[in-house]
């Protein structure tokens, strides 16, 4: 470097987004480069802000599902199942056996569905476009399950506060069967071989954004990116809700395989092994689910919680999606709070970008590794 | 540089065509210039011809540019789309065939923008000299026997050479287009060609030393083993057979074409190493600020740098024109051939030639569906310390095999063939 530390170099602002292909969705971050090496970057959201919270107090209960759809549109499940189990906690409603199922199963399938998203979008970030159309080809087999169930490939509403809209038929179950059957065994080993273990993809993603696990805690990061840095939190474990204490799984950490705990190539496998397990669990699901009623009907038809107020949070695929929701008594949330996964995981962005040690490059595949969603960043 | 092109042939013209290999070469000029002057026997003023025959050269040569970038898109997205589960076009034509010339339409068609704050004269200009550059590597390129536009002495200099014109234009394209994603491609572009330039060069170095020659058209001929039947004195085999081509010539000469072909893959600024548009990063790179015909010159430019990359390594490593097979190679040789025998000869080994470039196109193709993009550094990292040093042992290695097993061919042996 003394060879070159009198060559004067001038810094460059650069605007990436928020119409950027790699910033997943109308995000802007502002960085300071050095040739190729990121400086400092800082991140702008709210292009995408749709005043969730505010449509909520003036519509009734039921009428808000459809809104928490559109928050993590990717993982819509999850975000309809945080907000009926918030609401119905605020009830006191129970929801029939069989509805719990029906949650779990849609839920992971999302969940995979979700995942599959990440990992695709994550090989192209890093230049591999092929991946994408792989991960494509196994969601669109999922997408057409929901549509099948609810005749919805990406804002369900199916969900909903008492049970689920609609029963899941035998057929569909076989469906589901079928797809885990092709899906499990074989396909997440081709993904492995195609993209994971690539000799170009590993020098891209290890030891590239490293987020360890205090300052992952401290950032209020959750899900994959949380233990990708090898923090074993998983609210399906630790808090479980709705059924998930029946089923036997794991859950992944990140172990530094292929560099430093806590590294991109680590919050990605971590995704990938994460499907595994949801096929793990929608197998126990699929075979114990019971017969009988699909929703408690009483709620379809006027839900007035009592007065007061409080906080659910489950394990949606990017993280902890929650709802802190104040009742004063009438038909309409006097207050509804939501906590989005990847507001909180896309707050470390600039932390982790801004140590020197980043190039333009890997500011792509940081971004990718944190899978956000901006629907849900900016609500 | 066209003075090299200036100049007549007193060869036995007919003579030539069907039984040696000799051209126009050594007095320079294009080879159709001879033809029509020698051959046909056209009693015109010498300028004249000269000036026709660039003409068609040019002509031929962007004609074959055009249907080549025509059939390779098209192929590349039929190719992806197979690596990838899909159908790729469907539409246009059977199997989407006329897709290519639909979008042809369409980028001629489209409105031409110029960015209000771009350097205007740079930025016309930079996509014609980086098509300009690319043209210019067609001249000393061999499409099979007697059919090149110009056999000159030091063919693989001078494509060495013209290549880089390329990188002043994408520098060209990049900083005019006062756009950062631009800048930001057009100094990778810089680094990325400037770099891959030296394990090239010491490719062609390697290959050259070995035969004795920088023409194509020699190092393919030495390729054939026979060439005429004049090889046999210098210990050379009498029979051209595929393993007397460069890559089984010796070991290092085949880790050399390794070398070249992942270097090659670089120059073209094909995935892995299409960090200079690197669409997930940059937007698209130099061309970020590009539409119709402008970009779609860019767009030529790649496919026809993807060609001659191909097509040279076709002729250096794989044998060129040769099939491989003594007893086809030897269709329409010898000083007893008839015309029609000599006319089938040169279609089956142009066939053979452009077949070969064309395989190795789909290689790239295939290897660009495959592989996520490397980083700056890693490229750089890449070609210094890997494909750098590796070339140099395969140069030194290659020419100590050549001057302890080579039988006296080394260096040498270019001489004999003239």
């Amino acid at each position: 470097m003394t060879a070159t530390s009198d060559i004067r170099t001038e810094e460059m602002l650069l605007n990436m987004g928020p119409q950027h292909p790699s910033t997943h969705g109308v995000f802007r971050v502002v960085i300071r480069t050095d040739g190729e090496m990121v400086i400092e970057s800082e991140s702008h959201i709210g292009y995408l802000h749709r005043c969730f919270e505010k449509c909520a107090e003036g519509n009734n209960y039921i009428q808000v599902v459809p809104y928490t759809d559109r928050m993590d549109y990717l993982c819509a499940m999850a975000n309809n199942l945080a907000y009926s189990e918030t609401v119905e906690k605020l009830m006191g409603l129970e929801v029939p056996e069989r509805a719990l199922y029906i949650r779990v199963i849609c839920s992971e399938l999302n969940r995979i569905a979700s995942h599959l998203m990440a990992f695709g979008t994550y090989g192209m970030d890093i230049g591999a476009i092929t991946p994408f159309l792989y991960a494509f080809r196994d969601r669109e087999r999922v997408l057409k399950i929901f549509e099948t169930i609810c005749g919805q490939r990406l804002n369900y509403s199916y969900i909903r506060i008492g049970g689920a809209t609609f029963d899941i038929t035998d057929d569909v179950l076989r469906d589901i069967q079928t797809f885990i059957d092709y899906f499990d065994p074989v396909i997440l080993d081709e993904y492995d071989r195609l993209l994971s273990y690539n000799g170009i993809f590993i020098s891209r993603t290890a030891n590239v954004g490293i987020l360890p696990a205090d300052m992952a805690i401290s950032y209020g990061v959750t899900g994959p990116s949380l233990r990708g840095s090898g923090v074993r939190r998983d609210l399906r474990k630790d808090e479980p809700y709705c059924i998930y204490d029946r089923f036997d799984f794991d859950i992944p950490v990140g172990t530094g395989e292929m560099g430093t705990i806590g590294d991109c190539w680590d919050r990605y496998m971590v995704r990938i092994r994460e499907m595994r397990e949801s096929a793990k669990i929608l197998r126990q699901a699929l075979r114990d689910i019971p017969a009988g009623l699909f929703c408690e009907k009483k709620a379809f038809r006027a839900v007035k919680p009592p007065k007061g107020e409080v906080y659910h949070k489950v394990e949606g695929a990017r993280g902890e999606v929650g709802f802190y929701i104040v009742s004063d008594g009438t038909n309409q949330p006097y207050r509804c709070k939501a906590r989005g996964p990847s507001f909180s995981n896309i707050s470390v962005l600039d932390a982790l970008t801004s140590r020197g040690d980043c190039m333009v490059a890997d500011m792509v595949a940081i971004i990718g590794s944190l899978d956000i969603v901006m629907g849900e960043v900016d609500r | 540089m066209s003075g090299t092109f200036l100049a007549a042939s007193g060869v036995d013209a007919l003579a030539d065509l069907a039984g040696g290999w000799n051209t126009s070469r050594e007095q320079g000029g294009l080879y159709i210039e001879y033809l029509i002057r020698d051959v046909v026997g056209l009693q015109i003023a010498d300028s004249v011809i000269t000036g026709a025959s660039i003409l068609i050269v040019c002509g031929l040569v962007f004609g074959f540019l055009n249907v080549f970038a025509l059939w390779a898109v098209w192929a590349e997205r039929k190719i992806s789309a197979h690596i990838q589960c899909r159908l790729g076009p469907m539409e246009v034509g059977p199997h989407g065939a006329l897709q290519t010339i639909a979008d042809g339409i369409k980028l001629i068609a489209k409105e031409d923008i110029i960015p209000r704050l771009a350097d205007r004269p740079l930025f016309i200009l930079a996509p014609i000299i980086v098509f300009a550059g690319v043209l210019i590597r067609f001249v000393p390129l061999p499409f099979g026997p007697h059919l090149i536009a110009s056999d000159m002495d030091l063919g693989l200099f001078f494509i060495a050479a013209v290549g880089s014109i390329e990188v002043l234009g994408v520098i060209m394209a990049g900083w005019s287009s006062n756009n950062k994603w631009s800048l930001f491609g057009t100094i990778r572009t810089a680094t990325q060609m400037v770099s891959y330039e030296v394990p090239i060069g010491l490719a062609f170095v390697t290959v050259i030393v070995s035969y004795g020659s920088f023409s194509l058209v020699d190092i393919i001929g030495m390729q054939g083993g026979t060439l005429a039947g004049s090889l046999s004195s210098d210990g050379m085999p009498q029979e051209g057979w595929f393993w007397h081509w460069t890559v089984f010539r010796n070991p290092f000469l085949a880790l050399m074409f390794l070398v070249y072909t992942v270097a090659g893959l670089a120059e073209c600024k094909r995935a892995p190493f299409d960090l200079p548009e690197a669409e997930s990063e940059l937007v698209s790179g130099f061309h970020t600020e590009y539409s119709g015909m402008r970009f779609g010159l860019f767009f030529l430019a790649e496919y026809g740098v993807m060609y001659i990359i191909s097509a040279v390594a076709a002729c250096m490593f794989l044998g060129g024109w040769w099939t491989g097979i003594y007893w086809i190679d030897q269709i329409g040789l010898g000083a007893d051939a008839s015309p029609v025998g000599v006319v089938f000869g040169i279609l089956i080994k142009a066939g053979c030639l452009i077949s070969k470039a064309l395989v190795l196109v789909m290689v790239q193709m295939w290897v660009r569906w495959t592989l996520p993009r490397v980083r700056l550094d890693q490229m750089m990292h890449l070609c210094w310390k890997v494909l750098l040093p590796a070339s140099l042992l395969c140069f030194l290695g290659s020419c100590l095999w050549e001057l302890l097993f080579g039988g006296g061919a080394f260096l040498g042996a270019g001489a004999v063939v003239r």
